[in-house]
């Protein structure tokens, strides 16, 4: 558990929400998608007021000011703090505390961009966010935001209770939870992998092969047992 | 593991969760999918959202404790953080918090401020106006500072006969234009100010100085080659907002430096987030300021006419600034 970068809220209500930020990666892609939407934008905008000759100008200046510096502003307030490159990747920005980001905050994090971006192509972005623990840029820090991934939806999963196989080694609960996780994995999962995960747990498998159908079947006897 | 309770447990309380899903779902639609006339999407059952919240993460906290399946946990946790983040959301209203702001509480945040905004002007005004006293005794210090080619485009904009010969300073469609430009080219410049404090200083410190000595250079010079009346009369009035709303950006960025430098009892990181709100308060003022200089750049120091009542107007707006930020904003005694 301390491998991963989940960390919990406290909420008034009593109870700790788990949230996971979004590391460097996912969010240089999904900016580059905004800077390619935000370029687009720019050109056309250029291109159609440029035949209003100077004063169509002007008015691009304008435009392509805003569209600079309050793009993202614009989505993080009105579009549940996701730009559309964040969008597709499923992140969002929030408060550190998972709730709504908050004009004031929104407005700081995007002025920041512009030192998160020095010395060249977010240089110090990358540095914070690879120095602190909810992977901040500057801006974020000053803001007091994070972004996070949003959760995906996991449909529930039909279990498979036809066959139960008694574990040969006495499991705690940490590992009965390991191999129920596991069980609801095989979905998203290939069947190579899901073989190769299954392959390390040798003392449950006894080497057999392939190893996973053992597994599952165990995942069904600790479900099953408190069926009893 | 108790799987027996955990499937009655998710037929107790499933309606529940799928009728908060949908209501959320709908909530986070935009105003145009949900008024779209091609697939209206039906509002779904009205819920009392602090109390089903609440149930849900009773849910959430039971499903944890008893171990129940990780998917199932999985899938509450994220219903509780969408609800969170819906019933935690602030309501009140951007755009009249804003005019209360600049009603008083901007003027009444820079006089608290006094000792970075005072820092900051020092940091500006006092390299501006010693360049401009050393160029009229030292004439070439000029080109140390920006190169002939600037210099000469400088004196060819102001040159007094050229605006004599047409009449207006600029022709007038192009006013729009200059409008545009200021905007983009000053305001970036105080945003880019305001964020360069956040290392160490260094940046606010850096556009402040720079901007001193080179506007200084450029006042100067004007003054010295003697078109004292189409330079000052252009740039004075809508320098009462503009320079104004630079050392302000200026000031913003100290202040982010002064949570990194100086913390006091605090984290620098918590420093930062409180030293953070006070800048961008700042900042909103300083997009106002350079909005309405740029404005006045744009439309009215252009326009001619006899420049004393260029000299009496910027007269009366550096006194309306002066006044705004020593009088305004004081009866709010609890703000």
């Amino acid at each position: 558990m301390a491998l991963d970068t989940l960390y919990h809220v406290s909420t008034p209500e009593g109870i700790s929400l788990r949230l996971s930020p979004a590391g460097p990666v996912p969010r240089i892609l999904a900016w580059s998608i905004d800077i390619l939407i935000r370029l687009a934008i720019t050109v056309v905008i250029f291109a159609s007021l440029a035949v209003f000759g100077k004063t169509g100008i002007g008015i691009a200046l304008i435009l392509s000011f805003l569209l600079e510096w309050f793009y993202p502003v614009y989505f993080e307030l009105y579009k549940n703090g996701q730009t559309p490159g964040k969008k597709n990747f499923n992140l969002y920005v929030t408060m550190e505390n998972a709730s709504p980001i908050t004009p004031g905050a929104s407005i700081i994090r995007n002025l920041l961009r512009f030192v998160d971006f020095l010395p060249f192509l977010y240089g110090f972005g990358i540095i914070s966010m690879l120095l602190t623990k909810r992977f901040q840029r500057l801006g974020d820090l000053v803001a007091g935001t994070v972004v996070l991934h949003k959760a995906l939806d996991y449909p529930a999963i039909e279990e498979d209770k036809t066959k139960a196989i008694t574990p040969p080694v006495s499991l705690n609960l940490a590992e009965q939870q390991a191999l129920i996780k596991y069980q609801q994995r095989i979905p998203y999962l290939t069947s190579d992998r899901a073989e190769e995960l299954a392959q390390i747990a040798t003392p449950l498998t006894e080497n057999k092969n392939p190893a996973t159908p053992q597994l599952l079947g165990i995942a069904n006897w600790i479900m099953g047992s408190a069926n009893k | 593991m108790s799987s027996i309770r955990q499937t009655q447990f998710i037929e107790k309380h499933q309606d529940l969760w799928l009728k908060f899903e949908a209501w959320l779902d709908y909530q986070e639609l935009s105003r145009w999918q949900k008024n779209s006339k091609k697939k209206p999407i039906e509002a779904p059952e009205d819920i009392d959202l602090p109390d089903v919240y609440r149930k849900i993460c009773h849910h959430f906290a039971l499903a944890n404790s008893r171990m129940y399946n990780p998917v199932l946990v999985e899938r509450l946790n994220k219903l509780v953080v969408r609800g969170h983040h819906k019933l935690y959301s602030t309501r009140t209203s951007f755009l009249a918090n804003i005019i209360n702001y600049f009603a008083g509480g901007f003027p009444a945040l820079v006089r608290k401020e006094w000792r970075i905004v005072s820092i900051a002007a020092a940091l500006f005004y006092v390299p501006f106006i010693a360049a401009i006293i050393v160029i009229q005794f030292n004439p070439d210090l000029v080109y140390s500072v920006m190169d002939s080619s600037m210099v000469d485009q400088l004196e060819d904009m102001y040159e007094p006969e050229r605006n004599q010969r047409f009449g207006r300073e600029r022709e007038s469609d192009t006013d729009l234009y200059m409008f545009g430009f200021y905007i983009k080219h000053n305001i970036g410049i105080d945003f880019k100010m305001f964020a360069g404090g956040m290392l160490f200083g260094i940046g606010a410190l850096f556009f402040l100085l720079f901007n001193g000595v080179f506007l200084g250079a450029a006042f100067g010079h004007m003054t010295h080659i003697g078109y004292f009346d189409s330079f000052w009369g252009f740039v004075v009035g809508h320098g009462a907002f503009e320079l104004n709303a630079m050392v302000l950006a200026g000031a913003a960025g100290l202040k982010l430096a002064e949570a990194l430098i100086m913390p006091g009892r605090k984290s620098r990181g918590l420093a930062l987030i409180d030293n953070g709100k006070v800048a961008v308060k700042l900042m909103y003022g300083v997009v106002a300021m350079s909005l309405i200089a740029a404005f006045l750049e744009a439309f009215w120091s252009s326009a001619v006419m006899p420049v004393i009542i260029k000299y009496v107007v910027a007269a009366i707006l550096w006194s309306l600034v002066a006044m705004y930020f020593v009088y305004l904003g004081r009866e709010n005694k609890h703000q």
